[in-house]
């Protein structure tokens, strides 16, 4: 098997999740310069409300297809409605605040949404339903699974969605107007708390699908499950230069490579069995056994690693935010 | 009257910018408001868009109480300013622009603008962050124009402009009064903005000095001495 190839296969669906994740990171920031920490929180809410939802339909023997669309037809709205929420409750009576305020207040409401999911569905585990029949295929020496091709397709099409509404669209148009001079904007006629709800919103929304993606692939959901996909959404958005969209979906992509080649290879590289100087004195390498420091459990760590020497190296990013021309 | 702004008062802090101005304007009139820098200009024309909200006073605007309307809600009843510094959307293209003037009533057709600027039209697909200045300043005031207003609020609409592209603006300016917008022109470009109202107010830390017709003002000695550098 290849496993470069397969790696970059893996990678590139959980990056393609990534990248939709990393979106409602970025064009929060991009309108009012917030890092909205709750983001991750709501990606777990899309996940569990789904969850719920298809294990309560599966005894009745719907379509499997029809099954996980109606989980996800639920959790869209209600995260739309919590991304909302939060916009209009948490962080528009602080739109004037300095800047640490609302930082603040966005490390509060996630902390507020993960405890009112522990609340409703506990510490449990909710596990995706196996009705789903998977097929594997094999693509040049490497397997790729029909969930995988779901992945890519949905998070590839709601990007290119989300780019037509962005650059093609009034509603677009307004926002990257309202994010470059919101006064300005408002002069214009634009209502600038309608726009930047509309941002919450349709982050919220990216942000549900991409977590029940991601259960999906997974094959769970937990409470919990929103601080490390979030940090690791925020990463790449990051990585491609936080506020910019086409840098979020650059950066969740390359975040997803970057950790699925690392989680595949660093085993080789800290197997201390191929290295002949020292082999010799670790007696588990005797008769060709191995002695491996860092496995692939390690793979979490590569997104951070991404996160440190991007802010050290390059702070604003692949495609960096041109702060610049921001008058 | 078209607007009336009465006891208007803007503080910053502790400050107070704007000491109580009153102003009115008839329908069709082009109206200009002069005085040195500091004076309060900017911050009355802020006030009257409701951008500044740590302000006393009454602002009519059709016969309409709009003293505390949302910033966004005066534009869609014809009252537009053009900022001071242009505002365009550095980011945006010309076209993407103008399409932002006529967000709030759902799109314009922008052709009417392109034959008023054909360099506009010249550089539609341009980003505006890379247009000139006089560029940029027809740019706003193009867009400002897709909004159809009815009173137009221009702030400093010649600065940092080459003499002829001000020659330009001012006739442009003029051009925009004659179809019939009623026009506030705040300048600190006394002559020129004299010679093209019809009536002037002349501002002075915070308050109005002088009023009256524009023809008056320009013979009145204190404004040459003062703002005509005689």
């Amino acid at each position: 098997m290849d496993t470069f190839l397969q790696q970059i296969i893996n990678g590139l669906t959980a990056g393609s999740v990534y990248a939709v994740v990393a979106l409602g990171y970025t064009m929060v920031y991009g309108i009012i310069q917030l890092i909205n920490f709750a983001h991750g929180e709501v990606v777990m809410i899309g996940a569990m409300v789904a969850f719920t939802v298809i294990n309560a339909l599966v005894p009745y023997g719907l379509p499997p297809l029809a099954i996980v669309l109606i989980g996800a037809g639920c959790a869209v709205p209600i995260c739309m409605l919590v991304g909302y929420g939060m916009e209009k409750l948490a962080y528009r009576p602080l739109r004037h605040a300095p800047r640490l305020a609302p930082l603040i207040t966005a490390i509060g409401v996630s902390i507020i949404l993960q405890h009112v999911a522990l609340l409703i569905w506990s510490r449990n585990v909710l596990a995706f339903p196996q009705i789903i029949p998977s097929r594997t295929y094999m693509v040049g020496g490497a397997a790729i699974t029909t969930i995988q091709i779901a992945i890519l397709a949905i998070c590839f099409g709601l990007m290119a969605a989300l780019a037509i509404l962005i650059y093609r669209t009034p509603l677009g148009t307004a926002m990257r107007a309202t994010a470059q001079n919101q006064q300005v904007a408002g002069l214009m006629g634009i209502d600038i708390n309608r726009v930047i709800a509309a941002t919450f919103v349709i982050g919220a929304g990216l942000g549900a699908v991409a977590g029940v993606l991601y259960g999906t692939y997974y094959g769970l959901a937990q409470y919990t499950m929103g601080s490390i996909l979030g940090l690791k959404a925020f990463s790449a958005a990051v990585l491609g230069g936080i506020g910019n969209i086409p840098g979020a979906m650059l950066g969740g992509v390359l975040l997803g490579i970057v950790e699925a080649l690392g989680a595949g290879y660093i085993g080789d590289f800290t197997d201390l069995c191929q290295y002949g100087w020292l082999a010799g004195s670790i007696s588990a390498c005797d008769g060709g056994g191995h002695f491996v420091l860092f496995g692939s459990n390690y793979q979490d760590v590569f997104a951070f690693l991404v996160l440190i020497l991007v802010l050290v190296f390059r702070p604003s990013g692949l495609l960096g935010e041109r702060v610049g021309d921001r008058a | 009257m078209l607007l009336e702004v009465r006891h208007l008062e803007v503080h910053y802090g502790g400050i107070r910018a704007v000491a109580g101005v009153d102003l009115a304007i008839a329908e069709g009139e082009l109206v200009c408001l002069i005085g040195a820098n500091g004076a309060g200009k900017t911050s009355t024309l802020k006030a009257i868009c409701g951008l500044i909200s740590s302000r006393t006073g009454l602002i009519r605007y059709a016969g309409e109480d709009v003293s505390y309307a949302p910033v966004h809600v005066l534009p869609r009843k014809g009252l537009v300013m053009v900022p001071e510094g242009r505002g365009i959307f550095p980011q945006l293209t010309v076209e993407e622009n103008l399409a932002m003037g006529a967000y709030a009533h759902g799109g314009g057709d922008p052709s009417a603008q392109y034959d008023r600027f054909p360099r506009l039209a010249e550089r539609r697909k341009q980003v505006a962050g890379t247009l000139s200045g006089g560029e940029q300043q027809m740019l706003a005031l193009a867009r400002a124009l897709m909004t159809r207003p009815k009173l137009l609020l221009l702030d400093e609409p010649s600065m940092g402009l080459a003499p002829m592209m001000v020659t330009k603006i001012f006739e442009l300016v003029h051009d925009i009064a004659k179809q019939g917008v009623t026009i506030l022109l705040v300048e600190q470009n006394a002559r020129a903005a004299l010679e093209l109202a019809s009536r002037g107010y002349v501002m002075e830390s915070g308050s109005i000095s002088l009023e009256g017709e524009a023809r008056a003002l320009l013979d009145n000695p204190k404004v040459r001495e003062a703002y005509l550098g005689e």
